[in-house]
């Protein structure tokens, strides 16, 4: 396999964006930013690649016009996944790992306040026999954490600290959208929204996008002293029928981090996990002990833009290996009802042990 | 470092229908599905990975439909990716599979993709109205032909050409037991049909229809059990605005660098001497003298000449969309696909009796939006030998 | 103040849906007052059916008839329902699993407060006294309400259908909030003050109406506001013969594209006044603009494009916009 590094990552999250869903206005600052950390122009970058949804957007084709803040003539060698942006770069991994090209630009974006998100959701679900009843992602969120509590695999207080640890954390984030930790005690005190999920235990709706940039070999050498080598980077999906799928685990999410070569060293990792107990069973799928910091960033429960949470994950933990605070770290993104489908990528100081 | 070689080793499609009532997604996927891998000689559980494609979620009311099909389609336990790069889908997903391969990846790669179109109206799907601005064109067919028109004008074409090309196409489909319009045309009777978008005439319009194409593409190893591997020369993808000052909207830009970088890949010098057979995504049937030019097998304002003289008929020069093509079936998602498809098939020897005889090397083509997003390949009977 | 233009947008169909074999068994069964679930390959009995077997892939061929009684296995309570959601107030959702299933099927449970449910909770279907062969068709409710012996009777053996439904009606509504980027609300706003503006792009310096995000070529916003007459010249054009849901014209009428006098991207829109068979490439033409008092932030306050009378526009000046 080809080194390749994350070497650029560029985010903005807020409540409301004030703009269009193409979120064109929101991504040329973001674009400036890749451009700025890397020292590129858009000559530089050999592949595009993008997430979204025309569920979020509200209309068909919605990710046509997003490619209009690159500035796409002359042409450009690009594409698009109905996915979070953290499988868009899978896809622009693998397009370097062809040896096609040496760079990517991977962005995603989306603005979820433009609908009802939880409500909109409901159309991931077997369209037959489920979403007549709309039931919203929170819910199902909900029905999840129980079966955990019920057989004693997690309990609220646990939850709870998950969400104070985050929201203490998020006060450093200047784009976290929600912040500012307080206690377990206090958490727990304030009411049910969906029992057994306080409103703080689901990630905020969230507007947002974010880019990253990836280099093989010399090209990432050059832009930084400490590039994020990817050393694993494996996805896997569950199937949705809630009757055949032990809603407890997230088996997908085990075999994306046996595929990724495992967590042994991981200083730090982000895990895209939008109800707090969702990451209490990610820290048991994916085998990260307490040594391992969790979400400094603050993670989804403080913002988590749709299509873009997980990508963001990926670009929180690379900034740790550029920064120096982690030598080894995790990004993980999720998709689809209930962790089903999940992404792990796993980085690196130094591309050693990869085959090369 | 350059790409692994890869091979289609599976080809499987849908009876392509207006209406498929009598299966739901997931059974319409694995009807397509369970034809390629039956073709390929292999099992679901051998499977690495799944790649899905299709055009807009709005069509079947499904917000990323492959979370809820992941199961029926053989993918819970494995990786699976979605991809949406609007008509040019079919294409693209194909070669985001290839590239799992190319990659060192994955061994063996199934991709699908679907559009039930039935389960909503396309017309409506891609025209949710839009506040402030009003609607004028009518659907995709309002919208491309005014650059019908503007190509008609520039290369001085006969107006008879879309007629040739769509009864051309509609009588290729005969051969094609699974196209969804199986109606002798005449030059004549297409002429005749109601003009919808003036000048595009309703027998130059493809139809809408449900269906899936399926493949499944291979490494080296896994190719060798196959008697017939359409191998992948050359894939390509390119991408410009919908919409931009002074853009060329007849003759775009990323077709023709997309096509000139594909022929590099596969190293073809002259296009129309060395592929033997051409699968083009030609929704409306001016599109095949306008891509006839934008690939580069004819000259500019020339595409024309090469459809009146017969040249793209199956004993042509270049053989174009002998099975029917997008013209006789349409499922959206899947057209582009479908393309790339049949081009495997040709080369495999294996089109039945739409096979173009001693096919050695052949293209799959698609494009979507505006016209501005391209996807190609070039499979081939031979191993490439770079 | 919000710099952008918003207004409502609703994304609704009824979508048709062929159900293929496995789920029109299912829903036939629902349809006729019972559940119908499938034994798998491996021995589980699970309710809705897959349509394919997990383990062997194999089309599911196995029914099994479930009993309307079973036990709540996980359950929330849904404070602020949304729309389309089985109840309009408050309810719980939950994971029921059949009495005779192995795992559980996702529906709405009938009690008003969070306190009349938990898990391991008894509970049996309430069928709906119209049904259509949906999942709507049924609620759970606790078994402990009692619900009438004749009532059980009744859908304890319930007539089975002859003919299995192969189609079933899931309309889908979506209310969203639509903004134009502020570019463009520049320009909506312009239109209601009978001004057309446009935008030139910094870096390649054409001029775009409406004005842009970002220029498709440089990627940077337009800037510099350009007013521009509403005189221009039809590039191209269709002639539209054939109706379309949404249609505000009679067929047949001309959708051009409309170079305005110092714009470098045509316009789409409507030619009238002019019989459409005479409607050329190059033709003159200028907005006719609606009654002032019917203006708003949108394009539709130019009515249509007319013939201005002036010679036709040499092929040269607008060949490159083609």
């Amino acid at each position: 396999m080809r080194d390749v590094a994350v070497v650029g990552f560029a985010q903005r999250q807020m409540q409301d964006f004030d703009g269009s869903p193409t979120c064109a206005e929101l991504l040329i600052p973001i674009f400036a930013e890749c451009y700025e950390q890397t020292g590129w122009t858009k000559k530089d970058v050999g592949f595009w690649c993008s997430g979204s949804s025309d569920y979020l957007a509200g209309r068909s084709f919605s990710f046509v016009s997003a490619i209009d803040a690159i500035g796409v003539l002359p042409p450009v060698n690009e594409s698009h996944v109905e996915m979070d942006a953290a499988w868009a770069l899978y896809e622009a991994w693998i397009k370097i790992q062809t040896g096609e090209v040496d760079t990517a630009l991977v962005f995603g974006f989306g603005k979820a306040s433009a609908g009802v998100l939880r409500r909109t959701l409901a159309l991931q679900l077997d369209p037959y026999t489920l979403t007549p009843l709309w039931p919203d992602t929170v819910s199902i969120a909900a029905l999840q954490a129980r079966l955990g509590i019920d057989a004693g695999l997690w309990d609220e207080a646990a939850m709870a600290e998950v969400v104070n640890r985050s929201l203490s954390d998020a006060e450093k984030n200047e784009y976290a959208v929600r912040a500012g930790g307080s206690s377990v005690e206090d958490l727990l005190a304030r009411p049910m929204y969906a029992d057994p999920l306080r409103k703080h235990d689901a990630a905020p709706v969230t507007d947002g996008a974010a880019a990253l940039v990836l280099a093989a070999g010399d090209r990432a050498r050059e832009v930084r002293e400490r590039p994020a080598w990817i050393t694993g980077l494996a996805h896997h999906t569950d199937g949705l029928h809630f009757g055949t799928r032990d809603l407890t685990r997230s088996e997908s999410a085990a075999r994306a981090v046996a595929a990724a070569g495992g967590v042994d060293g991981v200083d730090v990792a982000e895990l895209h996990a939008p109800f707090s107990h969702q990451e209490l069973i990610l820290r048991a799928e994916l085998g990260l002990d307490a040594g391992v910091r969790i979400n400094p960033s603050g993670g989804p429960l403080a913002g988590n833009p749709m299509f873009t949470g997980g990508a963001i994950r990926i670009g929180e933990a690379a900034r740790r290996i550029w920064d120096g605070t982690a030598d080894k770290a995790l990004g993980h993104a999720t998709s689809g009802p209930a962790l089903q489908q999940n992404l792990v990528c796993v980085m690196e100081t130094t591309s050693e042990g990869t085959g090369n | 470092m350059g790409k692994m070689p890869a091979a289609v080793i599976g080809v499987g499609q849908t009876h392509h229908r207006a209406k498929r009532e009598d299966v739901s997604m997931a059974g319409l996927c694995r009807e397509a599905m369970d034809r390629a891998l039956e073709d390929a000689g292999m099992t679901l559980e051998e499977i690495d990975a799944i790649v899905v494609g299709k055009a807009p979620d709005l069509f079947e009311g499904v917000m990323m439909p492959e979370l809820y099909l992941a199961e029926a389609l053989g993918a819970a336990g494995k990786p699976l990716l979605r991809v949406h790069t609007a008509g040019s889908v079919g294409g693209s997903t194909a070669i985001v599979a290839s590239s799992l391969v190319q990659a060192g990846v994955h061994k063996r790669v199934l991709t699908v993709a679907f559009e039930k179109q039935s389960e909503s109206n396309a017309m409506w799907a891609l025209s949710v109205p839009v506040p402030f601005v009003m609607p004028v064109h009518a659907g995709a067919g309002g919208y491309f032909a005014p650059h019908v028109r503007s190509y008609i004008r520039r290369s001085g074409a006969p107006t008879h050409v879309g007629a040739i090309v769509a009864a051309k196409d509609r009588t290729n489909a005969l051969k094609n037991p699974y196209a969804h319009l199986r109606e002798e045309k005449t030059v004549e009777m297409v002429l005749a049909s109601q003009m919808l978008w003036d000048p595009i005439r309703y027998e130059e319009t493809c139809p809408s229809s449900d269906g899936a194409c399926a493949l499944v593409i291979v490494d080296e190893d896994v190719a060798k059990s196959s008697p017939n591997p359409a191998w992948i020369h050359g894939t390509v993808m390119r991408s410009e605005p919908t919409t931009a000052a002074e853009r060329d909207q007849v003759n775009p830009q990323a077709g023709r660098e997309a096509a000139a970088a594909l022929w590099k890949q596969a190293g073809i010098t002259s296009p129309i001497d060395e592929i033997d057979a051409a699968e083009i995504y030609v929704p409306f049937s001016w599109f095949e003298p306008m891509w006839l030019e934008n690939l580069g097998f004819a000259a500019e304002g020339d595409g024309w000449k090469l459809t009146e003289a017969g040249e793209t008929a199956m004993d042509g020069r270049i053989p174009v969309n002998c099975s029917g093509g997008v013209l006789s079936s349409n499922p959206i998602g899947a057209s582009g696909m479908l393309r790339f498809g049949e081009a495997a098939l040709q080369v495999r020897g294996a089109a039945g009796e739409h096979q173009v005889d001693g096919a050695r090397r052949a293209l799959g083509h698609a494009y979507g939006g505006g016209s501005q997003f391209f996807a190609m390949w070039v499979v081939g009977a031979e191993k490439p030998t770079s | 103040m919000s710099r952008t233009l918003s207004a409502p947008v609703t994304v609704a169909f009824d979508y048709t849906r062929s159900v293929g074999p496995v789920l029109g068994r299912f829903l036939t069964g629902l349809r006729d007052g019972h559940f119908i679930g499938a034994r798998l390959s491996d021995g589980r009995v699970v309710v809705p059916p897959p349509e394919f077997d997990p383990v062997t892939h194999q089309a599911t061929a196995d029914f099994v008839d479930l009993p309307e009684t079973g036990t709540v296995t996980s359950w929330t309570w849904v404070s602020e329902p949304v729309a389309g959601q089985p109840f309009d107030r408050p309810f719980a959702f939950a994971l029921v699993t059949l009495d005779g299933a192995t795992s559980p099927i996702l529906h709405a449970v009938d009690v008003t407060s969070a306190a009349e449910v938990s898990t391991g909770m008894r509970v049996r279907a309430r069928w709906a006294a119209e049904r259509t062969g949906a999942i709507t068709d049924v609620v759970f409710v606790p078994d402990a309400l009692g619900v009438p012996t004749s009532e059980v009777e009744a859908a304890a053996q319930p007539a089975r259908s002859l003919e299995q439904l192969t189609g079933i009606v899931t309309p889908v509504s979506l209310d969203y909030t639509y903004a134009a980027s502020p570019e463009e609300s520049a320009f909506f706003q312009g239109l209601s003050e009978g001004r057309i503006l446009g935008q030139r792009c910094p870096a390649c310096e054409k001029v775009y109406v409406p004005p842009r995000p970002a220029c498709p070529v440089d990627g940077v916003p337009t800037v510099e506001e350009i007013e521009l007459p509403d005189v221009g010249t039809v590039t191209t054009f269709c002639i539209v013969n054939v109706p379309f849901l949404g249609q505000k014209i009679t067929p047949p009428y001309v959708s051009a594209y409309i170079l305005l006098d110092g714009a470098d991207i045509a316009l789409q829109h409507l030619i009238l006044e002019i019989p459409v068979e005479e409607v050329r490439m190059g033709l003159r033409v200028k907005a006719v603009w609606k009654p002032r008092e019917e203006w708003g932030t949108t394009i539709e306050n130019i009515s249509h494009f007319a013939p201005t009378g002036e010679p036709d526009a040499d092929f040269d000046t607008y060949k490159h916009h083609l």
